[in-house]
């Protein structure tokens, strides 16, 4: 899922200080999970943010909301007549759902209050690890599915470099190095000798080096346009 | 001869090779590369050029390169991919080769985190034995990346580095033969201090017939004080420093002479073990010495070809 984290407040305090009607609007999914940006995270911060908007003596009025996704227009129908009575949207979602509500929102603007982090697990409660980096060329077949393009600092595609210390990172000791837990997992795999072809380079056209990316499903849209034609 | 590189005539003459290692400065003075050529001139077959070494900014290695070729001296163009993406890169070699620059050094470089620009992105567009392959098809296909044609010769004699004690051990070796695979013709080693480790090492160097393959130069760091030994002991990666060395050092009267009379007696253990075919030298910001260790290892005077 996509892992996000509440922006420092003070950053947050100086995107709404100067506006009357603010709703802070949380999305249920992945951010929720990671406590940063759910229905209960923007209660909390709208009370937050009411509490310095006193302390200040200015008024701002101070609304919070939370739909189950930012990213389908569908979940925003029932709740957009009232996101339309703010004169700014304190957005929780991850950056997708900020976009996707800029686009449809008309003049009001729509601020970021988490930074959108990466895709990642929660291997423990409160622990969120990357694990994914979105390239649009996955390779977990060949690294005993464990990702050197997301996990090693280089993405190296031919490692471990010279900076691997005791399995773990040149960068931090908190960091494993990928390339040591995949030369294991491959080990216990019993596909070592894989790892001594050399990887060629790669095409990073699939991933965000190469635009923005879009994905069509012919078949999906064809049936959507069927509906429509029945319906009128 | 696939470069004409001095280097190459040394390594394929069958001659003991000495390099050495030239950081250059962070600021704009030819001198400062200059004085150290000057310097190392008559002792050493040839000098690398740190590309950005630490991810520190300082000249860059090409124009390093180009200092020393001007004095007569025959350079290795240190490359890491931290910086470069496949287009720099390739556009740098050529630009390297129209200079007279015939050897490069393939590195991944320490990452961008260590330097003094920790904010920046690093590009890290293909991998040192991607580059390694790379360089090898310029030079033999004429070729680039993607498969269009080179206009003129790509005489490259090309390295890579090894660090032999980074961990998993066990598969050192193999990524070794991946980067001879690759096409490396020559290797230079990160630092050794334990030679009885480096010995058993090279043994599965030999078991896997790379000594044939490749000409391995390993690596020496004279160390200057205590202080060194120990920073080096703990907080560089695949460097062992054995307890002994320490030792030594702490108990020196004169720690700059015992550092010196270390380097010797590594360098003398490596001139043994078959399959190494040179030192290079990495007196980082001691470069002063290296023209007495290598003329008390008795590997004066260099090969003249």
């Amino acid at each position: 899922m996509i892992i996000g984290k509440q922006k420092p407040f003070e950053e947050i305090w100086d995107m709404i200080k100067n506006f009357k009607k603010v709703l802070v609007f949380g999305c249920n999914t992945c951010v929720a999970i990671c406590h940063a940006g759910g229905g209960k995270e923007a209660e909390i911060l709208a009370s937050m943010l009411r509490m310095r908007a006193s302390l200040e003596g200015v008024e701002i009025e101070v609304k919070h909301a939370a739909i189950e996704r930012h990213c389908e227009p569908e979940f925003f129908e029932p709740v957009m007549d009232n996101v339309r009575t703010s004169d700014m949207v304190l957005s929780l979602a991850c950056g997708v759902g900020v976009n996707f509500l800029s686009e449809r929102i008309g003049n009001i603007p729509v601020y970021p209050g988490i930074n959108t982090e990466f895709y990642g697990a929660v291997p423990k409660a409160g622990i969120f690890t990357e694990l994914c980096a979105g390239c649009g060329d996955c390779i977990l077949h060949l690294t005993g599915g464990i990702c050197p393009i997301a996990r090693c600092a280089k993405s190296l595609m031919n490692g471990p470099c010279g900076g691997t210390n005791n399995g773990k990172c040149e960068i931090s000791q908190d960091v494993d190095c990928a390339w040591y837990l995949i030369l294991e997992r491959m080990k216990k795999l019993g596909i070592l000798e894989k790892m001594f072809e050399i990887q060629p380079l790669r095409d990073w056209s699939t991933g965000m080096y190469g635009g923005p990316r879009r994905i069509i499903l012919d078949h999906i849209e064809e049936v959507e346009a069927q509906e429509e034609r029945k319906g009128s | 001869m696939k470069s004409g590189s001095n280097l190459e005539k040394v390594l394929e003459g069958g001659y003991f090779a000495v390099t050495a290692e030239v950081g250059p400065p962070k600021g704009t003075s030819a001198k400062v590369i200059q004085r150290k050529g000057e310097l190392l001139k008559t002792y050493c077959d040839a000098m690398n050029v740190t590309d950005n070494q630490t991810a520190i900014v300082r000249m860059s290695s090409l124009s390093g390169c180009v200092i020393l070729k001007e004095m007569g001296i025959d350079p290795v163009m240190q490359m890491v991919v931290r910086d470069r993406n496949r287009i720099a890169i390739q556009s740098d070699i050529l630009g390297a080769v129209a200079l007279g620059i015939r050897n490069v050094l393939c590195l991944s470089g320490d990452h961008q985190r260590f330097g003094n620009h920790p904010t920046t992105k690093g590009v890290y567009d293909i991998d040192s034995i991607q580059l390694v392959q790379t360089l090898k098809n310029m030079r033999d296909e004429k070729k680039f990346i993607c498969g269009e044609e080179i206009s003129g010769e790509v005489p490259l004699y090309i390295g890579a580095v090894e660090t032999p004690f980074a961990d998993p051990i066990e598969y050192r070796v193999k990524r070794l033969a991946k980067k001879v695979n690759a096409g490396a013709d020559f290797i230079q080693t990160q630092a050794i201090f334990d030679v009885a480790k480096f010995i058993k090492w090279m043994e599965m160097v030999r078991d896997e017939g790379l000594d044939k393959q490749v000409h391995i130069l390993a690596g020496v760091i004279p160390i200057k004080s205590v202080g060194m030994a120990r920073y080096m002991k703990d907080n560089v990666s695949g460097i062992s420093v054995p307890d002994e060395i320490v030792t030594r050092m702490e108990e020196a009267k004169v720690a700059k002479e015992e550092g010196v009379k270390i380097a010797l007696e590594i360098i003398e253990q490596l001139e043994d073990i078959d399959g190494i075919h040179g030192i290079h030298i990495m007196a980082v910001a001691w470069e002063d010495i290296v023209p007495v260790i290598v003329e008390r290892a008795g590997l004066l005077p260099r090969p003249i070809l």
